[in-house]
């Protein structure tokens, strides 16, 4: 695999209840690429996705094993801060959930909690990523309206832009493009290409042809397995297992 | 064919009693309202809300109520206060850092709905044994902290309803931001359900300020102004339930102008905090 891993999992076994979720899963996420877990609904893309940046804490009756390594720390069984670690990872979610607050606070939010209170700071930097974002233009004079009026591919992106406010390097999207109309999903899309010279992506998605586009290395996964995992290249034109095979066709979904 | 027509007479059939009881109840309440303006009103002057009760006055001779007004809304506002305080932690807290304690969860929420269910009067005999117990006389404060017990089983379920609407993603991306679980209750939890706390407290100040038994034994009731915590004090309830029962045409009037004032005191808090609660509201996130 070309490229430094950033997050190296190891045998995970995840239970909720008695359902076994995760299966014995290994995996190497290469750092500043896109990666792209794909497989059919209910396969545990998003429950894996949700286990780098331990989200699955909140599920009740859950119960994980095996090793999840962040540069070298087992995140699983850590002395240092969860919210710390979270810090270092974006999500974006399936569909948007901007803060209950205006436009700016919303990007400030992230800034205000890791220690930036500067009036003059503040407004630069909320300024700095929601042009990352192509989001100011259309939102610069109306920054103190709720975050709830815009439309939910602004929204996706004031999210983009709040994930990013607190200086993650690793992004976390899980279908962010699903609900999107398909300008939002295009700019969201490319927004990522951009974003991988200095993030580490992880896109979940069940579009074919999205993970097509945009994974530099791919990951199958079906009924809580990794069927296969490989560079985009390879994966898409010579997949080995018969399912991907099939999968890749668009034989089932 | 025949099965639509069916279908929509049970639809009409569904609407017209739906309507029917929607009509009931806003027939209730319009007749509840009309009986109490149309005997309140008339007995109802200044000298009532701006006087003290003067000599005789329970006899039908001259003086008002505000000492019962006054005491009132101090014991209201005190409890309201107090069992917010106490209130809003514990809802915030089974909501987010409970989160996936469910069967825990549910045995408190069960604990506080029976708390609920548990008439006033029996809050009210508790406070008094306690009052006994602690060598208190009756007193404002034992009756704010009696309400407030009383009230905090309301004010906590009454927040906890709205914040258990709140989607799990927006707990999910607040938490990815790096917040801590404090953190995302106090400043993003808080601003989602604030429309359900405003309901909260106002359901809470409504009870605590309508209720009679509670206050019976703890406050007990004098002609003077309050003045201390620790004194004695009159309250609305109890003003319209002594001047109801007496024989006295006059008096019993007097009862329902009383009622009229508590009625316009709870219609203009419920005015004040909706149109406060108005701005926050519009960044909740559907």
């Amino acid at each position: 695999m070309a490229g430094k891993t950033k997050i190296s999992i190891e045998n995970l076994n995840l239970y909720i209840g008695k359902q076994h979720i995760l299966k014995n899963v290994t995996t190497r996420i290469p750092e500043k690429q896109i990666t792209v877990i794909l497989g059919p609904s209910g396969c545990g893309k998003t429950t894996l996705l949700k286990s780098m940046n331990r989200l699955t804490d909140l599920y009740s009756n859950v119960k994980v094993s095996g090793k999840i390594m962040i540069e070298g720390e087992d995140i699983l069984h850590t002395d240092t801060d969860i919210t710390s670690i979270r810090k270092r990872m974006g999500l974006l979610s399936q569909r948007p959930y901007p803060l209950p607050m205006n436009i700016f606070n919303n990007v400030a939010y992230g800034l205000r909690i890791s220690g930036r209170k500067n009036k003059m700071v503040l407004r630069q930097r909320v300024q700095h990523y929601l042009e990352l974002v192509n989001l100011w233009d259309e939102v610069k004079d109306r920054l103190h309206d709720p975050a709830s009026s815009l439309s939910i591919g602004q929204q996706q992106r004031l999210c983009l832009a709040r994930g990013l406010s607190v200086d993650p390097d690793i992004i976390l999207a899980d279908e962010p493009t699903s609900a999107l109309d398909p300008i939002s999903s295009e700019v969201v899309e490319k927004k990522f290409f951009d974003l991988k010279n200095q993030y580490t992506v992880v896109v979940v998605t069940h579009s074919l042809q999205q993970a097509r586009r945009i994974a530099d290395y791919a990951i199958f996964m079906y009924l809580g397995e990794i069927v296969e995992q490989g560079e985009a290249s390879e994966f898409f034109s010579n997949p080995k297992q018969e399912l991907t095979k099939s999968y890749i066709k668009g034989l089932f979904n | 064919m025949n099965r639509l027509k069916i279908r929509k007479a049970e639809e009409l059939f569904f609407r017209v009693i739906m309507f029917l009881a929607t009509s009931v109840i806003l027939l209730a309440l319009c007749m509840i309202i009309f009986s109490i303006l149309r005997k309140g009103l008339p007995a109802l002057s200044w000298s009532m809300i701006s006087q003290l009760p003067k000599g005789g006055f329970y006899f039908g001779k001259e003086g008002g109520i505000l000492n019962a007004i006054m005491g009132s809304v101090y014991l209201a506002f005190g409890a309201t206060f107090l069992a917010f305080l106490i209130g809003l932690p514990v809802a915030l807290y089974i909501n987010i850092h409970l989160h996936k304690r469910k069967k825990l969860v549910n045995g408190i929420r069960f604990m506080l709905d029976v708390m609920w269910g548990i008439p006033s009067i029996v809050y009210g005999a508790f406070g008094f044994t306690v009052m006994l117990y602690f060598g208190m006389r009756s007193s404002l404060l034992a009756g704010m902290l009696t309400v407030t017990l009383f009230i905090i089983p309301i004010m906590i379920r009454a927040i906890d309803e709205v914040l258990k609407t709140v989607p799990t993603g927006l707990l999910e991306a607040t938490l990815s931001l790096g917040s801590t679980k404090s953190e995302t209750a106090y400043k993003v939890y808080f601003k989602q359900g604030i429309s359900g706390i405003v309901t909260a407290l106002l359901l809470s100040f409504g009870r605590a300020i309508g209720d009679a038994a509670s206050v019976l034994f703890t406050t007990g009731y004098t002609d003077n102004m309050p003045t201390s915590l620790l004194q004695p004090t009159a309250t609305l309830p109890l003003a319209i339930f002594f001047q109801l029962s007496s024989p006295i045409a006059e008096v019993k009037e007097r009862a329902y102008a009383s009622a009229v004032i508590l009625t316009l005191i709870i219609l203009f808090i419920s005015l004040v905090s909706r149109i406060s609660s108005r701005h926050y509201h519009k960044h909740k996130i559907k």
